[in-house]
């Protein structure tokens, strides 16, 4: 094998890694959301798809979704706009599925004399990446309710449209303070940051330096505007789905899924953003290049590719952690109501960003000294 | 490589722009401008400028793209799009402006190639290597440029403040 092809390998490996990963998140976070809020509820909940009896929690449902919206009608209404009523819900997937490349899932692997960062898009500026992929998902919900033909569609994408954008600006300014924390807008840079003791004169090598600990009103606002974003429950007034009509009223079959699967992407995108910028990403307490360093002083060593193999299963746990406080919070609360949640996030999350990004300012000049 | 996704960015940018001014329907005009700034997005891209490219898809795409989409929805089906063109009459000025734009395009161009003049490589800012990195960005923007980049977010305020005034006098 030569060199460029074994290049070529990493690469798609790397790409196809994140793209799994999402996908079978995404795909299970259909099967938790049913099961959880059944449990939350006391009920049973989903339990009755079963393959030669095996029945596993109701874990094939998931795949009984899947070929049930694959062989159910297409249906097109007669007025819709065609072409943009079918490239809709791709639109929505597709920019929500690539904003998970510039989120690392490990550090640096050093395998065969090659460094592998574990990561599909290595980007200078990675944050700004993410949020612009996620920016374009707004079109997706627009076209839809634009394009079936429908005024209480289009209403419903309007709504969606005009959450989305209050969402993503809170988003983008509660951002801002942790940037300004780690002194860079590289995922992987702001991660190794975090790896960092936790003002070491006062708890010395104890606490690492996440993001939570340095910006916890940044914690706080960054997952209320990501909920908002993923317009669910309890923001799920664009859709939902038990009372009102919303954007995808005219969507039958696998293009429904199609939405219903953006969603459930961009919440595990908001919950890698979250382990990326808030929970020491890939970061594993105390353990460093070489193997573990307790701050009681044992060390236990370790092989390089183990070491980025707890990362990578340490990524992965904090994501699953993350999505299901989301979706406890998802079965906790009630639904805002439109302008409740438009105040939220114009006249609450923006203007608190805003003043976190001020405050971080003058504590970091404090700090440093200008 | 690189000439070859340009080659393919840069048809899929002019078919678009060529798109946006024939297509009829309003809202596929504007889709087809939000498919032309993700074109100029990728070639800033391909010279580096990473956080230009970024900043383009964000700001223009995101932002500014949503705003007009969102308002062609509100007012369809207009007058303005189904009726004959009440501004028939500018097409007259458009042919002359055009060849005006044409022309100072190609003055540019020309001025570029022989390295003088305006827009030459000689009149723009030595920024190093990384010339579209964000950290050079943010020091030309808050350094050399301070001054200017203060006066345009006082504009960009004061055109805020106002439409907030205009707005407000009209509900009442």
């Amino acid at each position: 094998m030569t060199p460029t092809m074994a290049g070529l390998g990493i690469a798609f490996g790397r790409v196809a890694f994140v793209m799994l990963f999402v996908l079978t998140m995404g795909g299970l976070l259909t099967w938790v959301e049913r099961k959880q809020s059944a449990v939350m509820q006391d009920r049973i909940g989903a339990n009755r798809a079963s393959i030669f009896g095996l029945r596993l929690l109701g874990l094939f449902h998931p795949l009984a979704d899947a070929i049930k919206m694959l062989t159910k009608e297409d249906f097109l209404p007669a007025r819709a706009d065609r072409t943009l009523f079918t490239l809709a819900p791709f639109v929505s997937v597709v920019s929500a599925l690539v904003a998970f490349a510039a989120i690392p899932f490990g550090d640096v692997l050093r395998a065969g004399g090659r460094e592998i960062p574990l990561q599909a898009v290595t980007l200078n500026a990675g944050i700004l990446y993410v949020f612009a992929m996620l920016s374009l998902g707004v079109f997706g919900v627009m076209m839809a309710g634009w394009a079936s033909a429908n005024n209480y569609a289009l209403l419903g994408g309007q709504r969606a449209a005009a959450l989305m954008i209050s969402a993503e600006v809170a988003i983008g300014a509660s951002i801002m303070g942790v940037a300004m924390v780690y002194g860079s807008l590289d995922m992987m840079e702001i991660i190794r940051g975090q790896g960092a003791p936790l003002l070491p004169q006062w708890f010395g090598d104890w606490i690492p330096k996440w993001g939570i600990f340095t910006q916890l009103p940044a914690f706080i606002l960054f997952l209320a505007a990501g909920m908002a974003a993923t317009k669910r429950i309890p923001f799920d007034f664009p859709e939902g789905e038990s009372e009102i009509i919303g954007y995808f009223v005219e969507y039958s079959g696998m293009k429904f899924g199609m939405f219903m699967m953006a969603d459930f992407v961009e919440t595990v995108v908001i919950a890698g953003l979250t382990t990326a910028l808030f929970l020491g990403g890939w970061q594993v307490p105390y353990l460093a290049g070489d193997g573990f360093r307790f701050p009681w002083g044992a060390t236990v060593a370790l092989a390089q590719p183990l070491v980025a193999l707890l990362q990578v299963l340490a990524f992965c746990l904090k994501v699953a952690v993350v999505c299901w406080f989301l979706m406890l919070i998802r079965w906790t609360l009630p639904r805002f109501r439109y302008d409740q949640a438009m105040r939220l996030g114009w006249l609450g999350l923006f203007p608190l960003s805003i003043l976190n990004v001020a405050a971080t300012g003058l504590v970091l000049v404090a700090w440093r000294g200008p | 490589m690189a000439l070859g996704v340009f080659l393919i960015v840069a048809i899929v940018a002019v078919a678009s722009a060529l798109a946006l001014v024939l297509r009829r329907n309003p809202i596929h005009g504007a889709l087809f401008l939000v498919v032309n700034l993700g074109c100029v997005a990728v070639l800033y891209l391909l010279l580096g400028a990473e956080f230009l490219a970024l900043a383009q898809v964000i700001i223009y795409a995101g932002a500014i793209m949503v705003l007009f989409v969102f308002a062609i929805m509100v007012l369809i089906p207009g007058k303005e799009e189904t009726g004959p063109d009440p501004l028939r009459s500018q097409r007259l000025m458009a042919v002359p402006l055009g060849l005006f734009l044409l022309l100072e395009i190609a003055l540019v161009l020309w001025g570029s190639r022989s390295g003088g003049g305006v827009g030459g490589a000689a009149s723009l800012p030595q920024v190093g290597v990384r010339a579209g990195g964000i950290e050079s960005v943010g020091r030309l923007l808050l350094g050399d440029y301070l001054f200017a980049f203060e006066v345009t977010s006082i504009l960009l305020l004061a055109a805020l403040v106002g439409v907030l005034t205009l707005a407000k006098r009209k509900s009442e």
